[in-house]
């Protein structure tokens, strides 16, 4: 296969290759209110219990 | 001329805990606990890499090369990425992928590497000195660490239509793709005592153009260093980003961006918004705008707020792919999925923010911070807003938020497992990949452009990689396949 097939082939297998669906429903705003509701009600019980000490003990040396 | 954009990102993830909280030691330890799980013990090879190298060409006296330390945990795993010890921090750098989409998976193949290799490491330890992990960029201290994207540009590109081009969306793009962060810690951040911003890593940046990455960041990094063939790439080396916990996130910030280089090479830098006056004041302004209505000065005389930047930006990238194609980037229909994101993500920030909390990291937090400190009435430096920003971030299931606050998924958990053991099959990584898992015992070292082999007698054979789009799947498999040991190969490859 010349080089050129190869890449229209390349090509042709990922533009068939479906993207997944990402869909917005109208109701979604007043379920995205109830679920934060119900993740403020239960967020204590994963929070870190001693926030302060958590946050100050968390010291990290730059990187990159 | 457009060219392939393939592009990959590397995170270096926050540590904490481990024997004498020593991170150095903790995150050896998490390198180590996943090599010795038996998923590669094969050593990284330093050769071909200069970081110190600068892309404008010139030796800058005043810069400091990144120091390359050789002797700390450092590994090659079965789907091309490496895992290894940079600095004081455990970092994952993602095999190369073709696409937006594939490097989204592979970074969250990275996240499912630490959060196993957490689990292993803890095992071993007493619970005092437990290690945690958090995908985040700075500790709310003034320390920063890094989280890298690189994308393949035609070496044709001039660097200085680099920045002029791309400027303007590393400054603005921390709109949609900025992972939030409670209050501010560096000296300039905290002259306005601001309660939230838009990124965790603004604040940190003080040049516009620069080689280094730890010390006077700039908005575009210099280094030089394609691991490819230097005559016909670059790889862009893009240090102004966020990391991101939500995948529609990091999938929009990778197909934005590669998008955009892709209009430069086939338009030019002339057809991109004019930039910022300057560019250092922007990037922080809009990070610690959470109206998003701070304007800034620019080149072509108008002021624009980052809105406004990645407004254009998008008609730019939307007009070009809808005209001339985007198969330097991905498939149509992927393409099409990153500008409908992208386009929702914009209108979303600012028109209906509820409807995009499930996609935009820094209103998924904000949306949790108020909420809390609207429930019990906090000031806005309580440390419970802190802790609640930290485990945004945190990769303990048991401790983290991103995992409770509904964010959209683009790849599943079966993918995901897969992406972990297996490479992407468009790039080279796959050759990397499939060594690695076939001939373990053979393979001495490997890095992003060879694999060298110890076939027990004779010199150590190098089999050289220095295109990112040879050893696919397409052009290698077959050869793979037929050579039961790493002499069949060596042998078939001599041929």
């Amino acid at each position: 296969m010349s080089e050129q097939e190869r890449i229209q082939k390349q090509r042709t297998e990922r533009a068939s290759q479906p993207a997944p669906e990402v869909t917005v429903d109208a109701t979604k705003g007043d379920q995205l209110k109830a679920d934060l509701d119900d993740l403020l009600d239960e967020i204590d019980e994963v929070l870190e219990e001693n926030a302060e000490e958590f946050v100050r003990n968390y010291v990290q040396k730059g990187g990159e | 001329m457009p060219i392939a954009k393939v592009l990959g990102i590397e995170t270096e993830y926050g540590v904490a805990g481990g024997p004498d909280f020593d991170p150095i030691v903790a995150s050896s330890i998490i390198v180590n606990a996943y090599a010795q799980r038996g998923h590669t013990r094969i050593n990284w090879d330093f050769e071909g890499e200069t970081p110190g190298v600068d892309a404008r060409g010139l030796a800058n006296l005043t810069s400091y090369a990144p120091i390359v330390e050789t002797h700390l945990a450092n590994t090659v795993l079965t789907n091309g990425a490496r895992l290894y010890v940079d600095h004081a921090h455990p970092e994952y750098s993602s095999p190369e992928c073709r696409t937006p989409l594939e490097a989204t998976l592979y970074d969250a193949a990275g996240e499912e590497v630490m959060r196993r290799a957490l689990a292993v490491a803890n095992q071993s330890l007493d619970p005092s000195q437990a290690i945690t992990l958090y995908k985040n960029n700075s500790d709310g201290k003034g320390n920063s660490y890094g989280t890298h994207e690189n994308y393949l540009v035609n070496r044709e590109v001039e660097f200085t239509h680099i920045v002029r081009a791309m400027v303007p969306h590393f400054v603005s793009r921390q709109v949609v793709i900025g992972a939030g962060k409670v209050g501010a810690e560096t000296e300039a951040g905290m002259e306005g005592d601001p309660a939230f911003q838009l990124s965790q890593r603004a604040e940190f940046f003080e040049e516009v153009v620069g080689l280094e990455t730890t010390l006077k960041r700039p908005i575009v990094n210099t280094r030089d260093e394609p691991h490819a063939d230097a005559e016909r790439y670059r790889r862009l080396h893009v240090i102004i980003g966020d990391a991101n916990m939500s995948q529609v996130a990091t999938l929009v910030k990778l197909g934005s961006t590669a998008l955009l280089l892709m209009v430069l090479e086939e338009r030019g830098a002339g057809v991109f918004p004019g930039l910022p006056r300057h560019p250092v004041d922007a990037v922080r302004a809009y990070s610690l705008d959470p109206s998003l209505s701070v304007t800034v000065a620019c080149e072509d005389e108008k002021r624009r707020t980052a809105w406004d930047f990645q407004d254009e930006l998008w008609h730019l990238a939307n007009d070009h792919a809808s005209t001339r194609g985007a198969d330097a980037v991905a498939g149509a229909a992927e393409v099409a999925l990153v500008l409908a994101q992208w386009r929702e993500m914009l209108d979303g920030v600012r028109d209906d923010r509820a409807a995009i909390a499930d996609r935009v990291d820094w209103v998924a937090k904000l949306r949790v911070v108020n909420g809390y400190r609207e429930r019990y009435d906090l000031s806005a430096h309580d440390a419970k807003l802190r802790a609640i920003d930290l485990q945004y971030h945190d990769l303990r299931p048991e401790r983290s938020l991103a995992q409770r606050v509904g964010l959209r998924e683009l790849h599943g958990p079966e993918a995901i497992r897969e992406a972990v053991h297996n490479p992407p099959t468009t790039t080279r990584a796959y050759f990397r990949g499939q060594c690695v898992a076939r001939y373990p015992d053979q393979i001495v070292a490997a890095n992003w452009d060879s694999v060298v082999f110890d076939l027990g007698s004779g010199p150590l054979r190098r089999v050289p990689m220095l295109d990112p789009l040879r050893g696919t799947q397409h052009l290698t498999a077959k050869l793979l396949e037929t050579s039961a040991t790493a002499d069949a190969l060596l042998e078939a490859l001599d041929r």
